[in-house]
């Protein structure tokens, strides 16, 4: 396998971003990534971004958003329909086979024109879930429900989960959701948003992007003192149908930790995309995070949603403890669909 | 390579359409389901960028804005606060006059079903202003549709001011002024490569 490390990204996160479009989000995001290493867009081999058109409300909108990367002379470049972390992988795999030794991958979402609960609804199966028009919240619910009546975990231990995003998040600047006096009691006293979930166990919703560099090799080595490593990364789906699932397990999550090597070593940290405190705790347990694994140093997506960023973020905010000297091994994960239906587990390391 | 043909290459008369479909005795008799209706609706409020906020409430006082470059000078209408060629912010507006010529044109012989306003054939063009070095969409009329050709020179003609707004649609269409037209070789984004090497090879890569 080839050596490819997260070298210098950007992440921006705010409420909304009212007056500003995806292009004029990007402009700076990318030139922060890319100028942090000294590269221009023509030092880079591979463009990859994920985003979606449900938010931006237009087709092809992230042809658009190309603008931002300054796509001329051309550029060889590609798009997912997800969070940038899938993008990351395209071009992690496009490292691989050996073409190019950078690559620059991004993401953004903007989902405050609209209704992102209604939005996530068209993700779910066309005939017979979605003409229901189920919130994302209520579908969410639903598996917390399940989750809880198992006795997996209980009420308090999940605003426990939210209490640890709100403590964490703290400091960061890109985290809408922080304060260091919540508590247990705190969270359990706000009332239900869909029962059993309240607001804090659902995570805080935030229009942004995310900017990750990546270069294979002594190329790293050279545009960065201590690259974030790629030592594993795999993505797996469980079924799409909300029914032919047990909700309080994600079989996918679990698999994909073990393919990327996740329990092969101590990790120090783990940032997770649990949109809600529920899935955070199904994560926790199917990645098989022991206690002395950090759970999202930066509040995590709890703190700050942005719908196809959340994920890149997670990438981005490891990386970073690994680059600063603050982590030697951590784990970041990213997931898209219903109920944890795909997920993505990126192990990395410093040297 | 394996032997495995790729679906193209079976014919038509070779491609089996499987076993028809044995429905359960307890609904075999049920009406099939042909379509479902899915009632979700997405709205968005949307709120255009500070450019393109800038050029609409312009355009209604008559005003044509663009943005210039601030890598090499060049002129983008409508504005839209980068310039895409390099990725960067390109925030100064520069006002453009309302006469320019025609780039590259298209006559439509086929009616859009609503628009009983837009007789066929009309003409879509790119109309390449002066001082911009991209063209932005217009009609062309005024004249007849087969006397459309490439470095025209035309001028705007406006709705009358009562009825204009901060919408695309205040210009009516363009009309030919006249005036010796554009060489060819000059026209529309021509213009923009002599310019490139004119200023020494243009972009480097």
């Amino acid at each position: 396998m080839r050596e490819v490390a997260v070298v210098s990204s950007a992440i921006y996160q705010v409420e909304a971003l009212t007056f500003t479009t995806d292009v004029q989000l990007m402009v700076p995001l990318i030139n922060e990534a890319r100028s942090a290493v000294g590269l221009t867009q023509a030092d880079i081999g591979f463009t990859c971004s994920g985003s979606s058109d449900f938010l931006a409300g237009q087709g092809f909108s992230f042809v658009q958003t190309l603008d931002a990367v300054g796509a001329f002379p051309p550029i060889s470049e590609s798009h997912v329909e997800m969070d940038g972390a899938f993008a990351l992988y395209e071009a992690w795999v496009k490292l691989q086979v050996g073409e190019v030794d950078t690559a620059l991958v991004y993401s953004y979402g903007k989902s405050s024109p609209g209704s992102r609960r209604d939005v996530l609804a068209v993700q779910l199966d066309p005939y017979t879930v979605a003409p229901l028009w189920p919130d994302a919240h209520a579908v969410a619910a639903l598996q917390a429900r399940l989750l809880l009546e198992s006795g997996a975990v209980s009420a308090e231990g999940l605003a426990e989960i939210a209490v640890r995003s709100q403590h964490h998040a703290v400091g960061n600047p890109n985290a809408l959701r922080a304060s260091a006096g919540a508590t247990v009691a705190g969270v359990l006293s706000e009332p239900v948003v869909a029962d059993p979930l309240r607001a804090s166990d659902i995570a805080a919703e935030s229009d942004g992007g995310c900017v990750v560099v990546l270069a294979a090799g002594d190329r790293a080595r050279s545009l960065c003192e201590r690259p974030a490593w790629i030592r594993g990364i795999d993505h797996r789906i469980d079924a799409h149908g909300l029914g032919v699932r047990d909700l309080t397990r994600s079989p996918s999550a679990a698999l994909a930790a073990q393919m990327a090597g996740a329990g092969q070593d101590r990790l120090d940290l783990a940032e997770l995309h649990g949109p809600t405190t529920s899935q955070e705790h199904i994560l926790a347990t199917e990645l098989g995070l022991g206690a002395d694994t950090v759970v999202n140093p930066s509040g995590g997506a709890l703190a700050a949603d942005t719908l196809m960023a959340a994920g890149l973020v997670r990438i981005a905010e490891a990386a970073r403890r690994i680059s600063s000297g603050g982590a030697d091994r951590a784990l970041a994960h990213a997931t898209s669909g219903p109920c944890l239906q795909q997920n993505l587990v990126c192990v990395m390391e410093g040297e | 390579m394996t032997d495995t043909p790729v679906p193209h290459e079976v014919p038509a008369d070779q491609v089996a359409e499987g076993p028809p479909i044995q429905l359960p005795p307890s609904i075999s008799d049920v009406e099939p389901v042909l379509s479902v209706r899915t009632p979700i609706r997405l709205e968005y409020d949307f709120i255009p960028s500070a450019a393109a906020q800038q050029y609409l409430r312009a355009y209604a006082s008559k005003r044509i804005l663009g943005n210039r470059s601030p890598v090499d000078g060049a002129v983008f209408v409508p504005p839209r606060g980068v310039d895409p060629r390099n990725g960067v912010v390109a925030d100064e507006m520069v006002d453009l006059v309302d006469t320019g010529h025609v780039g590259s044109f298209c006559i439509t012989h086929l009616p859009i079903p609503g628009r009983k306003d837009l007789p066929v054939p009309y003409v879509s063009a790119w109309i390449h202003l002066d001082g911009a070095d991209i063209g932005f969409l217009g009609l062309v009329a005024g004249c007849a549709a087969a006397d459309v050709r490439i470095g025209m020179r035309v001028r705007a003609v406006w709705k009358p001011d009562a009825e204009l707004g901060a919408t695309a649609e205040n210009v009516l269409h363009w009309e030919p002024t006249g005036q010796p037209d554009v060489p060819i070789d000059e026209a529309g984004n021509r213009a923009w490569a002599l310019k490139q090497s004119a200023a020494g090879g243009g972009e480097d890569a």
